[in-house]
């Protein structure tokens, strides 16, 4: 007879106790002296903050924002004067930075777009010149540009008795730049409903064209009838309105350019110097993005017939555009963060304000959190905004 | 029958393809549009050609005359400025018989930059030569020691400052952007959101407010009667800016690591420490030496800022050499083109090099 071998045990129940051998257990322990190092490290900071401040005889708190500012700022909002108090001052530099970073981005988004396209120009004098640029405008500081651009605004420009002119309609000077600008008549709000009507119906037709393309097979021109359809409304908006046409013209007086609209020699700096420096980066996202379309697709797509513009558009963009819009979101927050380099140039964006607000009121720890909420806000938000964009150029998967 | 026999016109000779006149038709008058463009583009360049050779060159001055050049001010540059003030632009405020030690002391800051583009010196050795590139720069521009006068960082300026703010904050960024990378990716709730706390706070805010807070508000941080030198403050914040961009360069490179190299080591019984410094780390951080690069080139171009917080670095020491002297003030622009060329010559180099880099460190993946 054989014997049988007796069953093994049953291992032992593992110990749950608190032993140092339990990854868990070791996990908590690190989180816990992590959290504690730095929760001491910030007790520490402000409580030698506070003593620091109280031996100097510095006051804190955000009430001086209540305060009248007392200084003027160059391009001031919703009528800003020195008696006005600081949160009115920070405000007006929220919108100037915000003014110079939209205008900048969607400028050097066109520049970047068409540079990053022309390096794979069939003419080589066009990809030679694409490639210079981007070489010589992304390898030299953003600081040093806008102090170069800034001078030859200020130094190389015609005085203002004498500025150059363009049509009659333009003048450049030391000045800045003056424009006609529109003036506001009741008439444009027909316009401007019209126009409004007009995005309505150009969706509805492109919905329509979309659908009898699913449906039919028939394609109809969908952008041209859609941008038709938008001139017309705004066209009949217009003229239901009774068609004023007012402009607000530069004109000249005797020492200067009088009238219209106009762009500070500083903001023309700060946008100019931000937007070509950056439009070199989006150049080179631009060109990667396309780069990495498989050239298989470019093939396949002129073997369907489709024109170079077509499947541009229609085969390689729409899988480029995966590839570029997460580091065009970066390119777009570097040069809104750039923007704060408007203080060298004494462009009033925010860091101005509040650097001036840290000389007068002497609350530095207050305006460099007001300039680091302001800039974590929008960063957050264009972050938002962008990743709602990258989903929706994502691949469609089941 | 009898139709005498014509043989059929030969057929024209293809088109050359080779030769300088196939590749002016193909790459400059391919299509009308394309020529038209040619024309456009080729007038502009020549006019700007043109222009810049009779300003730079033709009409120029050369020498450092202040009264020539103020003759031929608005027809032609006045180079003479930067034989004139050049120096002082490359090296700021430090004493000019101690020149020499500025220029030693870059070398040995460099070197260990230099060594570590080469994937040939990826060794452990690496780090001690960091530690003594750094110290002998500190010994050769402080001096104090060894006989040399003692010169204090208040005098520091020009190239010398430019790079030491760019290598030193990078190489105390390294390590923490490598840990803080390691926390990003880790299983623990608690160090993964402060790690990502850290991150997005310091990438969401610009360069300039750091520097400001380092300048403002790092004197009041510190227990009372303790105040830094305002070059320590600076330092530390471009390390803390430098430290949360490499770390999400670095955590990049992790993850380019697959899941089965950390699944081998636990089987191997390594721990968490064993494992990333023997398996994970140095495949992940050979993978991001590219990206390392870039991230030197923009903090090199970066440190232009801390001109706005006076410390005279190339930018800084630009404007406080001319703006004290009212001969040579009208010739800024001529002096921004130098440095622009300065940065130009070490970003451009250096890129290009990244370049090549990335390409011999994929072929070994890409075969």
């Amino acid at each position: 007879m054989s014997e049988l071998i007796p069953p093994r045990r049953a291992p032992a129940a593992r110990r749950q106790g608190l032993s140092w051998r339990s990854k868990r257990v070791r996990g908590w322990a690190y989180q816990l002296a992590a959290v504690s190092a730095i929760a001491f490290l910030a007790w520490l900071l402000v409580s030698s903050t506070l003593a620091n401040m109280r031996l100097r005889g510095i006051q804190s708190g955000f009430d001086f924002l209540l305060q009248p500012a007392g200084f003027d700022i160059g391009e001031p909002w919703f009528g800003y004067e020195s008696v006005n108090p600081y949160w009115k001052a920070f405000a007006v530099g929220v919108m100037n930075t915000l003014r110079v970073a939209v205008i900048g981005i969607v400028f050097s988004t066109l520049l970047g777009t068409a540079l990053g396209i022309g390096r794979f120009s069939r003419n080589v004098l066009v990809r030679g010149l694409c490639y210079c640029y981007v070489e010589l405008f992304r390898n030299v500081p953003v600081l040093l540009q806008l102090l170069v651009w800034y001078l030859a605004f200020t130094e190389y420009l015609p005085a203002p008795t004498e500025p150059l002119r363009a049509a009659g309609l333009f003048f450049v000077s030391k000045n800045g730049l003056s424009f006609p600008s529109p003036h506001w008549v009741p008439g444009h709000g027909l316009a401007v409903a019209g126009f409004l009507a007009g995005i309505g119906a150009a969706a509805l037709y492109l919905w329509f064209a979309k659908r009898r393309f699913e449906q039919t097979g028939q394609q109809l021109p969908a952008l041209l009838g859609a941008v038709a359809l938008l001139v017309a409304t705004t066209a009949l908006g217009l003229w239901a309105g009774g068609s004023p046409v007012e402009f607000e013209l530069p004109a000249m007086s005797e020492i200067q350019v009088e009238g219209g609209g106009s762009w500070t020699p500083e903001f023309l700096t700060v946008l100019l110097g931000l937007s070509f420096y950056t439009s070199a980066f989006i150049a080179e996202v631009v060109r990667a993005g396309i780069a990495s379309v498989p050239a298989g697709q470019h093939e396949a797509s002129a073997s369907l017939g489709l024109s170079r513009l077509r499947s541009m558009r229609l085969v390689v963009m729409p899988q480029a555009l995966r590839l570029i819009i997460p580091p065009l979101t970066n390119q777009y927050l570097n040069l809104t963060k750039n923007s704060s380099l408007a203080v060298a140039v004494g462009y009033p964006d925010v860091v101005s304000i509040a650097n001036t607000a840290i000389n007068q009121s002497g609350r530095a720890v207050e305006c460099i959190a007001i300039i680091m909420a302001v800039y974590l806000t929008t960063s957050l938000l264009t972050s938002a905004l962008m990743n709602w964009l990258d989903r929706r150029s994502a691949l469609k998967e089941r | 029958m009898g139709a005498a026999f014509t043989p059929i016109p030969a057929r024209p000779a293809p088109q050359r393809t080779t030769g300088a006149l196939a590749w002016v038709r193909k790459n400059l008058f391919a299509s009308i549009p394309n020529a038209i463009a040619t024309l456009l583009l080729g007038a502009f360049l020549a006019w700007l050609a043109f222009h810049f050779i009779r300003w730079g060159i033709v009409h120029a001055v050369g020498k450092p005359d202040a009264d020539l050049c103020q003759a031929a001010r608005g027809t032609g540059a006045c180079w003479g400025v930067i034989v004139e003030k050049g120096r002082f632009i490359l090296m700021g405020r430090y004493p000019s018989a101690e020149h020499w030690r500025a220029v030693l002391a870059v070398l040995a800051l460099l070197t260990p930059v230099i060594a570590s583009c080469s994937p040939r010196c990826w060794k452990p050795w690496l780090a001690l030569v960091w530690v003594a590139g750094i110290a002998a720069f500190f010994v050769l521009m402080l001096g104090g020691v060894f006989g040399l006068s003692r010169v204090p960082t208040d005098q520091w300026g020009g190239l010398p400052l430019t790079l030491m703010l760019t290598v030193l904050s990078m190489a105390m960024a390294f390590p923490i952007a490598v840990v803080v990378a390691l926390g990003r990716r880790s299983t623990m709730p608690a160090i993964r959101s402060l790690c990502i706390v850290y991150i997005e706070l310091i990438r969401g805010v610009p360069l300039i407010s750091l520097l400001f807070m380092a300048s403002f508000m790092f004197p009041l941080f510190l227990p009372v009667g303790k105040s830094p030198d305002v070059l320590v403050r600076v330092i530390v914040g471009i390390t803390l800016f430098a430290a949360a961009y490499m770390a999400e360069i670095v955590r990049g490179g992790l993850q380019t690591v697959g899941k089965g190299q950390t699944e081998a080591a636990d089987s191997i019984g390594l721990g968490y420490w064993q494992a990333q410094r023997k398996i994970v780390l140095p495949q992940a951080l050979a993978a991001v030496v590219p990206g390392i690069m870039n991230n030197f080139i923009s903090l090199l171009k970066d440190t232009s800022l801390v001109t706005i917080v006076s410390l005279y670095e190339l930018t800084g020491a630009l404007s406080l050499a001319l703006g004290s002297d009212p001969n040579w003030r009208p010739f800024k622009i001529e002096a921004y083109f130098f440095i622009a060329a300065v940065y130009f010559a070490m970003c451009f180099s250096m890129s290009r090099y990244s370049l090549r880099l990335e390409k011999r460190l994929a072929r070994g993946s890409h075969r």
